[in-house]
């Protein structure tokens, strides 16, 4: 989801540990390293990685690109394969008649079914291309704050692996119970009282 | 520091009280919406909010669309136990408006729409227009970061069982 569109979606994160100076370096260096890269395996149904925001089926972090004002502003991209069930079907019948014809026995063993529809599987998803979805990101450093442009349970925990394994920093995801405990400043008490809380009943 | 998962399911229901709170001040008390943003003209219920009530593991789901719906069965539901589930606010400052959706168990904000602005005509403009629009999400963001601190800090006092929770009763009570 673009942040210049006209509706969007965001997650909040909070940011867990600094880079290694010279920050930029660093940034770029993790980017660059776990940019999308095109899925060559043909047996790959994914691909996910870092964008440009701008250049987003180029991408280029190069010089400070990423950089706009105070914010860091990049991409996640995941490129997913999708054959339709329907067709998978179709191409396991054509090739279950084949063999059973080719051997000349009434029926094929559990086994030799699964074989034909693995084979089928890896043969249609190295024909398919994969589709790209870009997910927005703005990292403000100082604040240590970072937005996702996407509620998305999958493409949040996408993130989240990533950005650790590229950056070795931790985010947190801001539900009511971290957007408390990290956020409004509590008291070692008040954190103590917060762990404890149960429902309010606003009946009767 | 809870396992995240952990905390999701656990504290759902804060998130769900703050709205329930948020509405309660947007209609009785918004000099609190005053102090978490100066720049504030008016907050105002948008066209959809959404009530849940649990049960064990049963979920009643009461869903209220529309610009100008009446409110008075969110309010039964409400008297009832549930509480805000999910809630479409209007901001505005000045002469600009933003909506939203705001989710309580998550706190995930979805179809932000913020006021409009020029599309960038160049390459150039590009950057002035990612940090206009980056301003925009930032007003909205830092305003709902603000009030959810300031419901916390009085969930966590004591005067949340001594006054808070008596007025809230008595608001849903009078305006069923």
């Amino acid at each position: 989801m673009s942040l210049l569109s006209s509706s969007v979606s965001i997650t909040r994160y909070q940011i867990q540990g600094k880079l290694k100076n010279p920050i930029l370096e660093t940034l770029a260096a993790g980017l660059k390293k776990n940019a999308i890269s095109e899925i060559d395996d043909p047996t790959l149904d994914k691909a996910v990685g870092w964008t440009s925001f701008e250049k987003p089926y180029q991408p280029d972090f190069g010089g400070s690109s990423f950089v706009y004002g105070n914010y860091l502003v990049f991409s996640l991209r995941i490129d997913r394969k999708s054959v339709p069930l329907k067709l998978v079907k179709k191409h396991v019948v054509i090739e279950s008649e084949k063999r059973l014809v080719e051997s000349g026995r009434p029926y094929l063993s559990r086994s030799e079914k699964e074989r034909i529809r693995d084979q089928v599987m890896d043969r249609l998803y190295a024909t398919v291309p994969a589709t790209p979805n870009l997910f927005d990101i703005i990292w403000n450093y100082e604040a240590a704050e970072l937005w996702f442009f996407s509620n998305l349970k999958a493409a949040n925990e996408e993130l989240e692996t990533l950005f650790l394994r590229s950056f070795d920093l931790t985010l947190i995801r801001m539900i009511p119970y971290t957007a408390a405990h990290y956020a409004a400043d509590l008291k070692d008490t008040e954190k103590d009282i917060l762990l404890e809380l149960t429902r309010t009943p606003f009946t009767g | 520091m809870l396992d995240i998962a952990v905390a999701y399911n656990r504290f759902k229901f804060l998130g769900e009280e703050f709205l329930t709170w948020l509405w309660f001040v947007i209609d009785q008390d918004p000099t609190i919406l005053i102090k978490a943003d100066s720049d504030l003209t008016s907050l105002e219920i948008g066209n959809r909010i959404v009530l849940e009530k649990r049960h064990k593991k049963d979920v009643e789901r009461i869903t209220i669309k529309g610009e100008n719906a009446g409110l008075e069965e969110a309010m039964l539901a409400l008297q009832k136990g549930a509480l805000v589930a999910e809630l479409n606010l209007v901001y505005r400052s000045a002469e600009q408006k933003w909506q939203f959706t705001l989710k309580g168990e998550s706190l995930n904000l979805s179809s932000i729409q913020t006021p409009k602005i020029a599309a960038p005509q160049s390459p150039e403009d590009m950057e002035g227009v990612i940090l206009e629009k980056i301003f925009l999400y930032d007003k909205i963001l830092q305003f709902i970061e603000k009030l959810y601190k300031t419901f916390i800090k009085y969930r966590l006092s004591d005067d949340w069982q001594k006054r808070d929770i008596a007025l809230i009763k008595k608001w849903s009570r009078s305006r069923a």
